[in-house]
């Protein structure tokens, strides 16, 4: 459950900015979380549920961007979007790949008032 | 009219807030319906840069002292405080030592390293499941650790929710042990992924057990291709002078900073 931590930063993190510009109330927050970055999405929405309450996010819109995961193959320079990190490349079959998007795990925006 | 954004108010008021973001502060609003200005911050932000922050502090630390700091990550039961036993039972006259232990309760597991006399703190995460780059800095500014040591950090028995969490370590150690799953690296692939040494343990069982070891290797490998892997058993000694040279290799030879 290292999902309830992380909506702990991410409320840690709405509070500073939004301190930062004056604000009591964050209306909307946007997340960028990648397929391969090792959120449980079920879990996440069950300790936001929790966690927001009584925050400063507790009434904020809650917009998710999910970022799907992508690998280029080191033996065949393929680019192809993968679900795991055990995807093989889809032209060669190898598994020499580097991941190069879907780790992402970031606060994009915040509209507060 | 207000000065920050030219609104008239309604009570008679009138509000000059010049050189401030928020103007509307005043007690007496009431008369004043301008409240909810919305502002758009793009914050673009790791959500784990607090951690990450504190972790790059950690690793200036060890970097500054020339500490090899080890995370140490498994399941539960796959042998880590058994390693740790025996590894720094057999080479504690070549290298100073010092261990952190992360679980969530009890000091069992650094009751066992103090036995072995190596410098020990025991971090008990209540109902954490994971140690994160915070507790490492309170452990080390109790610990004063020696120049020129090596730092085993022995993460909560957890394949999950430890590979989130940079500690600051220079090399993650994942271990599985022959009676788990041989497709462990595919259930649990962010830790496979984040490591740089597996150690199979226990391989003195592998007689007794339905354990495909090139599989696991398989496994592992198409999770992280770069991943360096060591057969070992703590009982009968297999496998351990592999890992006491990856150790000292690291120790000794430290990478130079580009």
């Amino acid at each position: 459950m290292h999902e309830l931590s992380i909506v702990m930063s991410i409320i840690d993190i709405a509070t500073q900015q939004a301190t930062n510009a004056n604000a009591t109330l964050v209306d909307e927050i946007e997340l960028d979380v990648g397929a391969l970055s090792g959120i449980e999405m079920n879990a996440f929405d069950f300790a936001w549920k929790q966690a927001v309450e009584d925050s400063i996010l507790q009434n904020a819109t809650l917009t998710i961007n999910r970022i799907e995961g992508k690998a280029i193959c080191i033996d065949c320079s393929a680019s192809f979007e993968i679900q795991q990190y055990f995807d093989a490349c889809p032209v060669c079959g190898e598994h020499l790949i580097n991941i190069i998007q879907g780790k992402e795990l970031k606060v994009k925006s915040l509209v507060v008032s | 009219m207000c000065a920050t954004c030219g609104c008239d108010s309604y009570g008679g008021s009138t509000l000059h807030c010049i050189g401030e973001e928020r103007s509307h502060q005043l007690k007496d609003l009431s008369s004043h319906t301008h409240a909810s200005q919305k502002t758009i911050i793009d914050v673009e932000k790791d959500v784990l840069y607090q951690n990450n922050l504190l972790a790059e502090r950690n690793r200036g630390c060890f970097e500054a002292k020339n500490i090899l700091a080890l995370n140490l990550v498994s399941s539960p039961g796959s042998g880590k405080t058994t390693l740790l036993e025996r590894t720094l039972s057999d080479l504690k006259y070549e290298i100073g030592f010092a261990v952190i232990e992360g679980d969530q309760q009890t000091t069992n597991d650094a009751d066992r390293i103090h036995a072995t006399g190596t410098q020990v703190t025991q971090i008990n995460t209540g109902k954490g499941c994971h140690l994160d780059a915070h507790m490492i800095v309170h452990a080390l500014q109790g610990m004063k650790l020696k120049d020129n040591t090596v730092l085993f950090i022995e993460n909560v028995g957890n394949l999950v929710c430890p590979a989130m969490f940079d500690l600051g370590e220079k090399e993650r150690v994942v271990i599985v042990s022959v009676t788990e799953g041989d497709d462990k690296p595919l259930k649990y692939p962010d830790m496979f992924y984040s490591s740089t040494l597996c150690i199979i343990n226990k391989i003195d069982l592998l007689p007794y057990v339905p354990f495909d070891i090139n599989k696991v290797k398989e496994n592992a490998k198409k999770v992280n291709h770069s991943l360096e892997i060591i057969e070992v058993s703590c009982t009968s000694g297999a496998g351990l002078k592999e890992w006491y040279n990856w150790l000292k290799a690291k120790f000794l030879v430290p990478e130079i900073i580009a």
